[in-house]
């Protein structure tokens, strides 16, 4: 039997009601801790104080020091955790989604070092001196990104879950220069899927801000 | 996902040390840390070698390309030595998974990444790959994409990767060193090995080796290549079947032809009658068609994956008449 999984959010909900949320639950960790120990709560029982929590015997851990969105975080992270789950859960910025968490969907995707990559797989503890760019990195105060316009403009998304992760992936794919004609956008847009369907006005969205500052 | 520790070694000697003792090297992590979340992969140490001098890709004295091991799959395939000289491995490397996995994946992960068999990503399911002998869940289940070529009673998965597919037609070769620092280069070909009766035993890799490089030998120029990839989707999905192709025609002849397919083998799948049929010849929609009769030579087919066999022999018609012309 594995240790829970620290990404599981059945982890911190499944052994006590009412269960605490795992965000509020590590919130709380975080406050008495003063420090992030991202995902090794969950390997204690509910019943444990926070303090406890983090004092016993934790998993392994690394202290990382890194900018997110221009802001330098040091934190001391479960080196299960990856990047999303250390924006989502301990850092809320939540803009950046979880949804297959196994590399096939794109809706994490983040800018690592300037490279569009998948946050989900992406252990936190090995971004030592990375620099993060999220969604919420994105504009520059009230003024979109063109890339966030242009979604506006576009109507290029429905539900809007997949969102964050198209606009991430467009900037990368508009800085890497793959979107000289729609084919192409659609080809180096295809790590990112939208259930809702609305590719036709993605792909317009990346073609509106392409060459755009 | 289990625990586990990390070390990040700053040099090759460091890196090695903790690979004898057991840690499992980390690059790009894409398949890794995915399998880890599955527990299918349950490392105890982990050693993060993305600070080791394997970043070059460049011409040996030879003429040889060596490109290595933690080039990512973005940096070779726009590479320029890489795309003038061998096309095929640009095409494979981009129609391989999506651009942000190719910004995080790298070559000698790539060729260590493990099969998409449901059933061995699947803990609960039987799988000897995963658990040797709890047998395979595949043989009477869900096979439509499986292996149709070296396969054995013990397993039927492929090998995802299209780089492997290029590397294996123009017989390109690994570059290892040991923990205690002796080096040595084997065949592409022979380091992925089927399954037998060890599918668990997948490269021929000695505890704590390390890949530094692959090296693709020089050929005779001019040499034209390419990758085609049939997929259930257009985009951003493992291939059902797919080919490799690179052909040397001089003064209307074909001089040399380099074959292997993907998608159909537990290895990517070396054509050497497909070869034969070429060597000699001159390009023809007939020699094309001729040539790839005997794509799928040997094909054991399961019970959902019969249209393969079809299937990869036009792939390899195809891809023979796309590089080779009907001049």
């Amino acid at each position: 039997m594995p240790v829970a999984d620290p990404e599981s959010d059945r982890s911190a909900t499944a052994e006590a009601v009412p269960a605490p949320s795992r965000r509020t639950f590590i919130a709380t960790a975080t406050a008495v801790s003063g420090a992030v120990v991202a995902g090794g709560l969950a390997t204690a029982p509910a019943a444990l104080g926070a303090t406890e929590a983090v004092a016993a015997e934790g998993p392994p851990a690394g202290t990382i020091s890194l900018t997110i969105n221009g802001a330098r975080h040091t934190a001391t992270v479960d080196n299960r955790v990856s990047l999303l789950d250390l924006l989502r859960e301990h850092l809320d910025l939540t803009g950046s989604k979880k949804g297959c968490n196994a590399g096939a969907c794109g809706a994490c995707t983040v800018l690592v070092d300037g490279h569009r990559v998948n946050s989900c797989l992406t252990l936190a503890v090995r971004l030592d001196d990375a620099e993060v760019t999220t969604i919420e990195g994105l504009a520059d105060g009230d003024h979109l990104h063109p890339l966030q316009q242009a979604f506006i403009d576009q109507d290029a998304y429905q539900c809007g879950f997949c969102t964050s992760g198209q606009i991430m992936s467009g900037v990368g794919c508009i800085k890497e220069g793959r979107t000289r004609t729609p084919d192409e956008i659609r080809e180096w847009m295809s790590g990112n899927l939208c259930r809702c369907g609305c590719y036709v006005k993605i792909v317009r969205a990346v073609e509106q801000a392409t060459g755009q500052k | 996902m289990y625990p586990f520790t990390l070390t990040k070694p700053t040099g090759t000697t460091e890196a090695l040390q903790a690979g004898g003792r057991g840690g499992r090297y980390i690059a790009g992590g894409t398949t890794l840390v995915d399998l880890m979340r599955e527990t299918v992969e349950r490392p105890g140490v982990l050693v993060d070698i993305t600070a080791l001098p394997l970043r070059d890709t460049a011409l040996t004295k030879g003429g040889a390309l060596r490109i290595g091991a933690l080039v990512r799959m973005t940096e070779a395939a726009a590479h320029p030595l890489v795309r003038d000289l061998y096309p095929v491995i640009s095409q494979a490397l981009e129609l391989s998974a999506s651009a942000q996995l190719r910004n995080m994946a790298t070559i000698g992960g790539n060729i260590m990444q493990r099969t998409r068999c449901t059933y061995f990503r699947d803990v609960t399911a039987d799988c000897n790959k995963r658990e040797p002998g709890s047998g395979c869940a595949a043989l009477n289940g869900f096979n439509r994409g499986h292996a149709i070529l070296g396969t054995s009673d013990q397993c039927v998965a492929t090998h995802p990767s299209d780089l492997a597919v290029a590397l294996a037609a123009l017989e390109a070769s690994v570059h290892l060193t040991a923990p205690d620092g002796s080096r040595r280069t084997i065949p592409f070909t022979d380091f992925l090995l089927q399954p037998g009766s060890t599918p668990d035993r997948e490269q021929a890799l000695q505890p704590g080796e390390l890949i530094t490089a692959v090296e693709i030998p020089a050929m005779p120029r001019p040499l034209k290549s390419g990758y085609l990839k049939v997929r259930d989707r257009q985009s951003y999905e493992f291939a059902l079947t797919s080919a490799a192709v690179a052909l040397h025609i001089r003064s209307g002849v074909i001089r040399e032809a380099k074959v292997a397919a993907g998608g159909v083998g537990t290895v990517p799948w070396k054509l050497p009658a497909v070869e034969q049929a070429l060597i000699g010849e001159r390009p023809s929609d007939r020699l094309w068609s001729k040539a790839a009769d005997h794509a799928a030579d040997g094909a054991h087919p399961l019970t959902h994956n019969g249209f393969k066999v079809e299937l990869l022999k036009r792939t390899v018609e195809q891809q023979l008449r796309t590089v080779g012309g009907t001049s």
